[in-house]
C-alpha cells in the first residue's frame, strides 16, 4: 500500500511479474465487460422477438417516443466517452490534473444524461406511456404497445443503473488521480474504469437507435 | 517416495490451516485454500437443507393420497428442493469449493488472480443464500426451481426473494468464473503447456466459460420474473401480448449449460482420481480435455431439447435434438478414455475408486437416457415424466455427486492432513450406490408407466414403485449419515498422513498436505505432465 | 409379444397407431443403455481384478492411444446416436403431421380442468370422446397458466400454451378409457388436473354425436356412465344446485339464511366472516373451495369443525359449479362492494350449439 501512494505499481505477491499483473486485469475487465453485455442479451431477444410478432405497434410506440431526448442524451454520452478517453491519454502522460479535469466533465455529462433521463421518465409517466397493466396511452393503440414500454423502461432502467454505477467508478478513478496514486507506470484502474464507462456507452449507442429511430 | 515426506511432520505444523489463528483470520482470508474451504462448509450446509426436503418429499408420496402435508407445502417443498440444490449446492459445490482449493495449486501458482474478488465471491454466496432462505422462511415459492412464467407471474407465494437470492448468487458464480479463467491464463507456472495441465484445470475452465457466459442472461431473466410478479409489466402475459415461451427458451440458455457447469467439473474430478487409483497416465488426455471444451461449446446449443413439446416446430426440434445427442457423443468419448486408464494400469480399490466405478454407471445409464430423452419421438412420451426426473438425478444426484464425493474422499487428506477410515467410506459408498439405484431406477419405470412429475396426488398404479423410491432414499440418508459422523471425526482423530498419502503424481501432491499458506516452499517445479506413472520415482522427484 | 414388451418396460398399454413405433425404439435404446451402463462398470471392475495393484510404487507404461482406438471412441457413439435420431425423427414428424381427413376437438386447460368442444357439437368437461380408427386432431390451448395435455396409452402430450394453440394428433385403437393428465406444473391442484379420454366404437361415436346435435337435452352427453363427469346442458347455477343436493350439502347448509348446522348459503359471497381464529376473511371463491377441499382450517366463528373435506369426492367443475351457485345466492342486506373487479364465472358455462 505504501508504494500505491507514490503512484508506483503495486505487485501482488502471486503475480510474477507486474505485466502479467496487468495483462490478467485486462482480461478480467474484458471478460466482465462480456456478461455485462450478457446481461443485456434477454432483453434485446425480447425486443427482437416483440417487434416480429408487433411491427406496426412497435413503431408507433417507438415514433412516440421523443427523438429530441434521445439524441441529445446520444450526443452526451459520446462528448463523455470522449473526455473519458482523454483522461485515460493525460493518465498515460502523466498530467494528473487533467485526468481530474476530465473525470469531472465526463461525470457533469453524467448527470446530465440521467437528468434528461428522468424528464423524459416523468413525461412517460404523465401521459401513461407505462408498461402492461398501467399503460394508458391514448395515441397508440396497437395491441403489443404496452410491451414496447415494458422493454424501454427495463433496458433503459437497467442501462442507467449502469451509468450510476459508471460514475462511481469515475468518481473513483477522478480521487485516485487526484492523490497521484497513478502514474504513467501503473495507470491501469483509468484505463479499466475507462473501458467500463465505454462500455455504457456502446450500450446506449444500441438501444438508442432500436428505442428511438426504427 | 515424495520429496516432502521426510520433512513432513515439521510441515505439518505450520500450515494453511494454522499459521493464523482466530475467526477473523477466516472470515477475512484472501487465501484460495480458505475460502474454498468455507465454500465447501457452506454448500455441504445446503446439500443437508435440500436433502431433508428431498426426505419430506418421498415421505409424501408414499401414499397416493396426502400423507404427511398439503398440496400447497408440497408445492413449495419440492421447489425448494429444486432450488437449494442446483443453485445453492451443485453450481457451486464442486468449481467453488474444490476448484478454489485446487486450481492454483494444480497450476503451481500461490493464488488465484483476484484474492479479494474471490472473498467478494463467497460473501455475495452467503448474501444470496441468505436470502433465499429468508424467503423459504416467509413461506417459499410454489412455482418449482423453474419458475414458469406466466404462473410464477401469479402465484400467491413469495417469490421474489427467492428469485432475488438466486439473483446475487449468479454473480458469486461469475466473479469465480472469471477468476479461474483468468487465473489459468495468467497464474501457470513457467513452463507449464496448456496440454500438460491436469485435466481438472481442463474441466474447471470449460466450466467457468460457461459459468461467465451463462449466469447473466439468467440473471436478468430472474429480474424479469420479478418484474413480472411484482408489477405485471406483461413480458410474459400473452393477455398482453407477451409470451410465456420466451421465458423457457432464455430460462434454458442458461439452466441446460447450468447442468455441465455441475458434470464437467465431477468428470476433472473423475479424470483425477482414476489416474491416481490406476497409476497410469491419463488414456487420451487431449480426447479428455477437448471434449470438455465441445460439452461447453455444444452445450449452449441444445437447450431446445427443453421445449419439444411446448409447440415447436418440427426442424428446430429436430435440430436440438441431434445437437443435444452430440454432447452425448463428447461425454461417451470420456467414458471410453477413462476406462481405457484402467486397462493395464496398476489399480487399487480404495473409496475413490468405488465412487468412480459408481460415477460410471450413472453417468453412463443417466447419459445414455439422455440421449433417449432427447429422441424426440420417444421424449414426447417421457417429457415431465418420471422418466425424465430419473434422468437427470442420475446425472445430477448419481453422477455429480459420485464426482464430489470422490473429490472429498481423495482431497480430505490434502487439506486437513488426515485421512478418513477406509472401511466406513466403502460401506457408506456401496450404500449410497445401492441406495440411488433403489430410489431412482423405480423412478424411471414410473416415467414410462405415464406418472407426470410434480405431483401430490397420484393415482393407485403408481403407488409400488414410490415405496420402492422411498425406501431406497433412506438408504441414501443413512450412507450420508454415516459419512458425516467419519468426516467429523476424521478431521480431529483421523490418521495423519504423509505428504502424498495415495503416492499419486498430480500436481497437487508436489507440496505438502495440508499445504503452506502460499501452496509451495519453493517455487514450484512441475514434472511435465501430472501423469508420469511410467517414470521410476527417482527420475520423477528428479524432475520436479 | 408387443404386450410383453409393455409389461417388462413397465409402459401402459398401446391405445393408439402411435404405440408401437414408439415402443419398439424404446426398447432399442433402454437395451442398449443397460447393456452399455452394466457392461462398462463390470469392465472397470474386471479391470481393477484383473490389473490389481502389486505394489505402491508399481510404473505402468505411458498410454499412446492409437488413432483407431481413439477414432472408433468417436464413430460407436456418433453412429449410435445418429441412428436413434433418424428413427425418432421419422416419427416425430408422423406425428406432428395430422391426416386432412382428423376430425377436431378444440382442448381448453383452465387451473385445474380440461374443457372439450366439438366444432360442432356439444362442450364437456373432463371426459374427451373420440371415436376408434379415425384420426382426431386436438387444438390445445390454455386460459391462465401453462399445461400439458398428456395420454400415456397414446403417447401424446403437447402444451397447453395461453394465447396460442398447438396442436397434435392421435388415432385411438382401442375403445376404452384413459386418463388424461396434466404434464405441465400449474399450480396447486396440478396432480388433480386430470380427465379422461373415452374411445368409443366408431359407429357408438356417430349416435352420441347424433343425439348431441339433435339438441335432445335429456340425452346431451349420452348416459353417464359411472365415475364420468357429465354436464347436463344447464346454467353453473343449475349445476350448482344439483351438485350440491347430490353431494349432501343441504344437510347442514339453507339457502334461506336459516342458522343451521353450518353457516346458511344465502348471502354467503362476498360477506365478511368472522373465523374462530379470531381472523376475518370475504368469503370469495377462493375461501368457498377451500372451505369444501379443508373445512376446518378456516371455520366461521359459533360453528363446529364438523364438515367433512369433499377433496377426491367432487371434481373440479362441481366444486365450480357450487360456487356460482353460492353466488347467484344474494340476499339484500349484502351490498356488493363497488370498484372491487367483477370476477365473472369460475369456468365459462356449458352452451349449447
Amino acid at each position: 500500500m505504501h508504494t500505491q501512494r507514490e503512484g508506483q505499481p503495486y505487485l501482488a505477491d502471486h503475480f510474477g511479474s507486474l505485466e502479467s499483473q496487468i495483462d490478467a486485469s485486462r482480461l478480467g475487465m474484458w471478460m466482465f465487460l462480456g456478461t455485462e453485455v450478457l446481461l443485456f442479451g434477454p432483453l434485446f431477444t425480447a425486443y427482437a422477438l416483440y417487434r416480429f410478432l408487433y411491427p406496426a405497434a412497435f413503431q408507433a410506440a417507438s415514433h412516440h417516443l421523443d427523438i429530441a431526448y434521445g439524441t441529445i442524451n446520444t450526443l452526451i454520452l459520446i462528448t463523455s466517452s470522449l473526455t473519458v478517453a482523454m483522461a485515460v491519454h493525460f493518465a498515460k502522460v502523466g498530467k494528473n490534473k487533467r485526468v481530474v479535469a476530465m473525470i469531472v466533465l465526463s461525470l457533469l455529462a453524467g448527470f446530465a444524461f440521467l437528468g434528461i433521463k428522468s424528464v423524459e421518465y416523468a413525461h412517460k409517466f404523465h401521459e401513461g406511456a407505462l408498461p402492461g397493466k398501467y399503460y394508458a396511452l391514448e395515441a397508440v393503440k396497437e395491441p403489443g404497445a404496452s410491451l414496447f414500454f415494458a422493454i424501454y423502461f427495463l433496458a433503459t432502467g437497467v442501462h442507467a443503473l449502469h451509468v450510476i454505477i459508471g460514475m462511481s467508478v469515475l468518481v473513483w478513478i477522478g480521487w485516485r488521480a487526484a492523490r497521484n496514486t497513478i502514474s504513467p507506470e501503473y495507470y491501469v484502474p483509468v484505463e479499466l474504469g475507462g473501458m467500463y464507462w465505454h462500455l455504457v456507452d456502446l450500450i446506449w449507442i444500441f438501444l438508442y437507435p432500436l428505442l428511438y429511430l426504427i | 517416495m515424495n520429496q516432502f515426506v521426510a520433512s513432513n511432520h515439521e510441515i505439518l505444523e505450520v500450515n494453511y490451516l494454522n499459521e493464523e489463528r482466530g475467526i477473523m483470520s477466516w472470515l477475512l482470508t484472501k487465501d484460495h485454500k480458505r475460502i474454498g474451504l468455507m465454500f465447501l462448509g457452506a454448500t455441504i450446509f445446503f446439500f443437508f437443507l435440500g436433502g431433508v426436503y428431498a426426505l419430506l418429499l418421498r415421505l409424501e408420496l408414499l401414499t397416493p393420497g396426502p400423507t404427511i402435508m398439503d398440496a400447497l407445502s408440497y408445492n413449495r417443498a419440492f421447489t425448494l428442493h429444486g432450488v437449494i440444490m442446483v443453485f445453492l449446492f451443485m453450481i457451486v459445490a464442486i468449481p467453488s469449493a474444490f476448484g478454489n482449493f485446487l486450481i492454483p495449486i494444480m497450476i503451481g501458482a500461490k493464488d488465484v488472480a483476484f484474492p479479494r474478488l474471490n472473498l467478494l465471491s463467497f460473501y455475495i454466496y452467503v448474501v444470496g443464500a441468505l436470502l433465499a432462505l429468508w424467503g423459504m422462511i416467509q413461506g417459499g415459492a410454489d412455482t418449482g426451481w423453474t419458475f414458469y412464467a406466466p404462473y410464477s407471474s401469479i402465484t400467491p407465494t413469495k417469490v421474489i426473494p427467492i428469485l432475488l437470492g438466486i439473483f446475487i448468487v449468479g454473480f458469486s458464480s461469475i466473479a469465480t468464473g472469471l477468476n479461474f479463467i483468468v487465473s489459468i491464463h495468467t497464474l501457470r507456472a513457467p513452463g507449464l503447456k496448456w496440454m500438460n495441465l491436469p485435466l481438472f484445470v481442463w474441466a474447471i475452465y470449460s466450466t467457468s466459460i460457461i459459468q461467465v457466459l451463462a449466469t447473466p442472461v439468467l440473471g436478468l431473466l430472474m429480474v424479469l420474473v420479478m418484474v413480472e410478479h411484482a408489477f405485471g409489466f406483461g413480458i410474459f402475459d400473452p393477455a398482453r401480448g407477451g409470451d410465456p415461451v420466451m421465458f423457457q427458451h432464455l430460462f434454458w440458455f442458461y439452466s441446460h449449460p447450468a447442468v455441465y457447469i455441475m458434470i464437467l467439473p465431477a468428470m476433472g474430478v473423475i479424470s483425477e482420481t482414476i489416474a491416481a487409483t490406476a497409476r497410469r497416465k491419463v488414456f487420451g488426455y487431449k480426447m479428455i480435455a477437448w471434449s470438455s471444451l465441445g460439452i461447453a461449446l455444444v452445450g449452449f446449443f441444445a437447450w431446445g431439447h427443453h421445449l419439444f413439446v411446448s409447440g415447436q416446430s418440427t426442424l428446430t426440434a429436430g435440430i436440438y435434438s441431434v445437437l443435444s445427442m452430440l454432447v452425448g457423443v463428447f461425454t461417451a468419448i470420456k467414458v471410453f478414455n477413462w476406462v481405457g486408464t484402467l486397462y493395464r494400469g496398476a489399480v487399487k480399490f480404495t473409496t475413490p475408486f468405488a465412487y468412480i466405478c459408481g460415477f460410471l454407471f450413472f453417468l453412463v445409464f443417466g447419459g445414455m437416457t439422455g440421449v433417449a430423452v432427447a429422441a424426440i419421438s420417444l421424449d414426447v412420451h417421457w417429457h415431465d415424466t418420471y422418466f425424465v426426473v430419473a434422468h437427470f438425478h442420475f446425472i445430477m444426484v448419481g453422477a455429480v455427486l459420485m464426482g464430489f464425493l470422490a473429490a472429498l474422499h481423495y482431497w480430505f487428506p490434502k487439506m486437513f492432513g488426515r485421512k478418513y477410515p477406509e472401511g466406513w467410506g466403502l460401506v457408506s459408498a456401496v450404500l449410497i450406490i445401492l441406495g440411488f439405484n433403489a430410489t431412482f431406477i423405480p423412478q424411471f419405470l414410473l416415467g414410462n408407466m405415464g406418472m407426470p412429475r410434480r405431483y401430490f396426488q397420484y393415482p393407485e398404479q403408481f403407488q409400488a414403485l414410490h415405496v420402492a423410491s422411498t425406501a431406497g432414499a433412506s438408504l441414501i440418508a443413512f450412507g450420508f449419515i454415516i459419512i458425516a459422523i467419519y468426516l467429523i471425526i476424521s478431521l480431529k482423530y483421523g490418521k495423519l498422513v504423509d505428504g502424498n498419502p495415495w503416492n499419486a503424481r498430480g500436481f497437487e501432491w508436489m507440496t505438502s498436505s495440508p499445504p503452506p499458506k502460499h501452496n509451495f516452499h519453493h517455487d514450484p517445479e512441475f514434472p511435465e505432465t501430472p501423469y508420469d506413472y511410467h517414470l521410476p520415482e527417482a527420475k520423477h522427484a528428479h524432475a520436479a | 409379444m408387443m404386450e410383453l414388451l409393455r409389461k417388462l418396460l413397465f409402459l401402459p398399454e398401446g391405445a393408439s397407431t402411435f404405440a408401437d413405433r414408439v415402443d419398439l425404439l424404446h426398447l432399442f435404446i433402454i437395451s442398449v443403455t443397460m447393456i452399455s451402463a452394466v457392461g462398462i462398470t463390470a469392465v472397470a471392475l474386471f479391470f481393477f481384478v484383473r490389473y490389481r495393484r502389486k505394489s505402491e510404487d508399481q510404473l505402468t507404461e505411458e498410454s499412446h492411444p492409437p488413432l483407431a482406438v481413439e477414432a472408433l471412441f468417436v464413430l460407436v457413439p456418433l453412429v449410435l446416436f445418429l441412428l436413434w435420431f433418424a428413427i425418432s425423427f421419422r416419427d416425430y414428424v408422423w406425428m406432428k403431421s395430422p391426416p386432412k381427413n382428423a376430425m377436431d376437438v378444440y382442448v381448453m386447460g383452465k387451473q385445474w380442468m380440461w374443457k372439450f368442444s366439438y366444432p360442432d357439437g356439444p362442450n364437456s368437461i373432463s371426459t374427451l370422446r373420440v371415436p376408434a380408427h379415425r384420426p382426431v386432431r386436438l387444438l390445445i390451448t390454455s386460459r391462465d397458466v401453462i399445461h400439458s395435455f398428456y395420454v400415456p396409452e397414446f403417447r401424446v402430450k403437447s402444451d397447453a400454451l395461453p394465447g396460442r394453440y398447438t396442436e397434435i394428433w392421435f388415432e385411438a385403437t382401442k375403445p376404452g378409457r384413459y386418463q388424461i393428465f396434466c404434464a405441465e406444473y400449474c399450480g396447486l391442484d396440478h396432480s388433480l388436473m386430470r380427465g379422461q379420454v373415452i374411445v368409443m366404437e366408431p359407429a357408438d361415436y356417430d349416435q352420441w354425436l347424433a343425439d348431441q346435435k339433435r339438441g335432445n337435452a335429456k340425452l346431451q352427453d349420452g348416459t353417464p356412465v359411472a365415475g364420468e363427469t357429465v354436464l347436463p346442458k344447464s346454467s353453473m347455477k343449475e349445476q350448482g344446485e344439483h351438485a350440491a343436493t347430490e353431494l349432501g350439502c343441504f344437510k347442514c347448509h339453507t339457502v334461506n339464511g336459516e342458522r343451521h348446522i353450518g353457516p346458511s348459503w344465502q348471502g354467503l359471497y362476498g360477506r365478511r366472516e368472522e373465523l374462530s381464529s379470531g381472523h376475518a376473511l370475504v368469503a370469495d371463491e377462493a375461501y368457498l373451495t377451500r372451505s369444501m377441499m379443508d373445512p376446518t382450517s378456516e371455520v366461521v366463528a359459533g360453528y363446529q369443525p364438523v364438515m367433512p373435506s369433499f377433496q377426491g369426492r367432487m371434481n373440479a367443475a362441481q366444486a365450480a359449479a357450487i360456487v356460482e351457485y353460492i353466488k347467484t345466492l344474494t340476499s339484500d342486506r349484502v351490498v356488493s362492494e363497488s370498484g372491487s373487479e367483477p370476477k365473472g364465472p369460475l369456468y365459462e358455462p356449458v352452451r349449447g350449439q
